[in-house]
């Protein structure tokens, strides 16, 4: 019974701890808001210099990105993994 | 009891999730049917064993296999008429080919162009190897950490070996930028070894999660339409959105396929200019 308990009480944590890991994904969500955000109000003033700058974007975007992955990876490796 | 049908399927997950085959695995195959992590699973096609080593060749090798023959024939059948007004399939592959090469122009400089088969290569195999896994039924290559992890250190090895061999202890530059007060140094130098030790964990993890969590939601959502068109009428048409998320987030995925391909070719050349020029 104390067993059960234990396991309940343990699978629980793990599916609070998931939870709580996605919250980091709103992190990269503000970043990516700022990061787009930003290049288009940059690429409306002056939108010929905009295409050049396309490859940055998408690194900027790699990189923030992955932050926001690495707390769904959290969540996903708890569920299914652990 | 319960308990245990519990503990036994979370362990034939475990497996299949990290150690692909197991006898353990096989405990509820209808169960894991619905499972969104089963579409992972790697089975042995042929059982191979050499010195100890599991070699065998699996579904994921077969799709390797597949992935560089397809590509490859691709690019060979289709640029081999050397038209001087090409084709449409010709156009397809030349295009493949010059994007790759202003991508590592304008990263790399013209020095850098010697790696050129290298990105080509990576940028092809995992563009096809994306786009393979969104096939129905298909195994997806790069959901797997150990493939990505050995692309991305492929490319970390090859810049240090180059880095050291070119510039000798100049590499080392690469990680005090110029210009930085002299107090600040030691903790500039901290963060710039710590940002390097995590270059091939990010690039690996970077396109094995968002493979991985891409397809798991696909299969979610999907599982979502059986489900609700099992409850009668009002379930099958519910099951419309659903149905109409899954088609949207296919298309998604493709987006995401072809992204993760270029953002992968795109790091290797910036990491391949630190090693090229470490000093800027």
């Amino acid at each position: 019974m104390e067993l059960e308990a234990a396991n309940a009480l343990a699978n629980a944590g793990k599916y609070i701890g998931a939870g709580l890991a996605c919250i980091g994904m709103a992190g990269a969500g503000v970043g990516l808001g700022t990061l787009f955000g930003n290049f288009l109000s940059g690429a409306l003033r002056n939108p010929s210099a905009a295409d050049a700058q396309f490859g940055r974007l998408i690194f900027g975007f790699a990189v923030t990105e992955a932050l926001g992955i690495f707390s769904l990876l959290i969540a996903l490796l708890l569920i299914f993994a652990i | 009891m319960c308990q245990t049908i519990i503990a036994d399927v979370g362990r034939a997950r475990r497996n299949c999730f990290l150690l692909g085959d197991h006898p353990a695995r096989q405990i509820d195959e209808a169960k894991l049917a619905n499972d969104p992590i089963s579409q992972f699973q790697i089975s042995k096609i042929l059982p191979m064993e050499a010195m100890g080593l599991d070699i065998s060749f699996t579904n994921s090798s077969l799709f390797m296999v597949a992935t560089v023959g397809v590509s490859a024939a691709f690019l060979i059948m289709t640029t081999s008429g050397r038209g001087l007004i090409p084709s449409r399939l010709q156009s397809i592959s030349e295009m493949c080919y010059e994007f790759v090469a202003d991508l590592l122009r304008s990263s790399a400089g013209s020095e850098g162009m010697k790696f050129f088969p290298l990105v080509f290569s990576l940028f092809v195999f995992i563009l096809m190897a994306n786009l393979f896994g969104m096939f129905p039924y298909f195994f997806t290559v790069t959901s797997h950490i150990i493939v990505t992890a050995a692309l991305a250190l492929l490319v970390i090895g090859l810049v240090l070996v180059y880095g050291f061999w070119k510039n000798g202890l100049g590499f080392l530059k690469l990680f005090v930028p110029s210009g930085v007060p002299a107090v600040l140094i030691p903790l500039i130098v901290a963060i710039e070894v710590m940002s390097f030790i995590s270059r091939p964990i990010s690039l690996s993890v970077r396109l094995f999660a968002n493979v991985l969590a891409g397809h798991i939601t696909l299969k979610v959502f999907a599982g979502f339409i059986p489900m609700l068109s099992k409850i009668g009428f009002v379930g099958v048409v519910g099951a419309i959105l659903p149905l109409g998320f899954t088609v949207a987030l296919t298309a998604l995925e493709f987006l995401v396929a072809f992204l993760q391909a270029y953002v992968f070719a795109i790091l290797t050349c910036m990491y391949l200019n630190d090693a090229i020029h470490p000093s800027h």
